[in-house]
């Protein structure tokens, strides 16, 4: 795994909701992480409120570690405009200045429309626009991709 | 006919009172509160959500602490709020509520928060208003008081979770009291089974039996076993008449002591929308006691208003 070698004390991992928290769960167990887990949902930091109004369903977003000088790796399911990134790096720094931000992805679709790259990919894939690509979890925990038009 | 409150989506367009809303629009404004706390209680208190947006708050009636809330939770939004107390304002030299609010709206407000000794002043406002804007009643004569109704229910729902299974009496001047009105609503839209109301008769409305409550002239029958207690304030500004003998009889046959409180559940809340008439209609020993819960619903207050708030700008 690319991201083990750079794991310290002061490193933390925080989940964007849904998909993302799923994969930092995993990530956080197998790379054995001292600090707890971090969870963000960036409702309340998106670029399209205007548009689209507040989401039906907000998690609340918990930071249960000091923010200051921590290395952040961000986790998300699939990058793909980089806004979602950008909400969640808005949101990070209210509760801090963190030492660095990385992020870890499962899969980059492309599509950028901000200037944003993962340090951490699983897959690369090319999904043409208007299609939704999302992590779904079944009832027994199980995570799978899923593509909606 | 449509609930002037929704929109054609059936989306939350004002908020000006909690009867007839359907449960999933209080239940979205609960979950959105409770994401909201967690950002009142981090060292940087605010979310760019209303970033732009004009928050004016149109009282025509003396408050503090209601005003205070809303302006903090805007400015927790990041809006801009405008505070106009018109009560010593415009409508003393002869302005019309709808020619005030015509001249707020050209000054591009989004939303107004309105509180009025008229019942139904917000309605009319909201009525009137172009559709982009939002109108919050933050309390209109003895009708309405809807966000403090969801930070009742919040609460509530905070310290004992199911609706379905609570008895919640609610004690005092009902006759005056918005508040009231607003919780019973919410309380019956969410499934409680036993809703009291507790008072000398002079202040419990005739016909208190249609919201749906059970009414009790007896303090000590009426705490029985109940899960919840809201106390309400005794409201002398709005007492017209003799509808009390004097405020230490009323306290001496309906203020909470910690002996009648002992009549509830051993885990039973106290509640008080605030200001506290200490002596009155409840004892020190049960608002500073370990029941009270009455700090708590101020805290909540201030999210719940920002759900409301932000939940209505983006519909």
């Amino acid at each position: 795994m690319q991201l083990k070698p750079q794991v310290t004390a002061d490193t933390a991992l925080v989940g964007i909701h849904t998909g993302g928290v799923w994969l930092a769960e995993r990530l956080h167990a197998a790379l054995g992480i001292a600090l707890p887990l971090g969870v963000l949902d960036i409702s309340f930091y998106r670029d399209d409120f205007d548009k689209t109004g507040l989401h039906p369903q907000i998690k609340p977003t918990q930071i249960p570690f000091e923010v200051d000088g921590r290395h952040i790796v961000l986790v998300d399911d699939v990058l793909y405009t980089g806004r979602t990134v950008r909400g969640a790096m808005n949101e990070l720094f209210d509760y801090g200045r963190p030492a660095s931000i990385s992020l870890a992805v499962l899969i980059d679709r492309g599509g950028r429309e901000l200037p944003v790259a993962a340090q951490y990919v699983g897959a690369r894939l090319e999904v043409p626009q208007g299609h939704m690509l999302v992590l779904d979890r079944d009832e027994h925990g199980k995570l799978r991709l899923k593509l909606d038009a | 006919m449509r609930n002037p409150q929704l929109n054609e989506k059936g989306e939350l367009q004002h908020l000006l009172t909690i009867e007839g809303l359907p449960r999933e629009v209080l239940t979205h404004i609960l979950d959105t509160a409770t994401s909201f706390v967690g950002v009142t209680a981090r060292e940087v208190k605010k979310v760019p959500l209303l970033r732009g947006k004009s928050v004016f708050n149109l009282f025509f009636e003396a408050s503090t602490r209601t005003r205070t809330t809303f302006e903090i939770a805007a400015k927790r939004l990041s809006a801009d709020v405008i505070n106009l107390n018109i009560a010593v304002s415009s409508s003393t030299k002869g302005e019309t509520l709808l020619d005030t609010v015509d001249n707020l709206s050209a000054m591009h407000a989004d939303m107004f928060v309105v509180r009025h000794a008229q019942s139904g002043a917000p309605h009319l406002i909201a009525s009137h208003v172009a559709s982009h804007l939002h109108v919050v009643n933050a309390g209109d004569g003895r009708h309405a008081h809807p966000t403090q109704g969801l930070l009742d229910l919040y609460t509530i729902r905070h310290f004992k979770k199911d609706f379905t299974r609570l008895s919640v009496a609610i004690v005092g001047d009902v006759l005056h009291s918005r508040v009231a009105r607003s919780l019973i609503h919410a309380l019956t839209i969410m499934g409680t089974p036993d809703i009291r109301v507790i008072g000398p008769m002079t202040l419990i409305p005739s016909g208190a039996e249609k919201l749906g409550v059970k009414v009790f002239y007896d303090l000590e029958q009426g705490l029985r076993d109940v899960d919840v207690v809201v106390m309400l304030r005794l409201q002398n500004e709005r007492m017209r008449g003799a509808l009390l003998p004097s405020a230490q009889e009323f306290f001496k046959y309906y203020g909470l002591t910690p002996e009648k409180l002992a009549l509830a559940k051993p885990d039973a809340i106290v509640m008080h929308p605030g200001p506290l008439n200490r002596g009155v209609e409840i004892d020190s020993a049960v608002a500073d006691g370990s029941h009270a819960v009455i700090l708590s619903q101020v805290t909540f207050g201030i999210a719940v208003r920002m759900a409301v708030m932000s939940i209505l700008a983006g519909n």
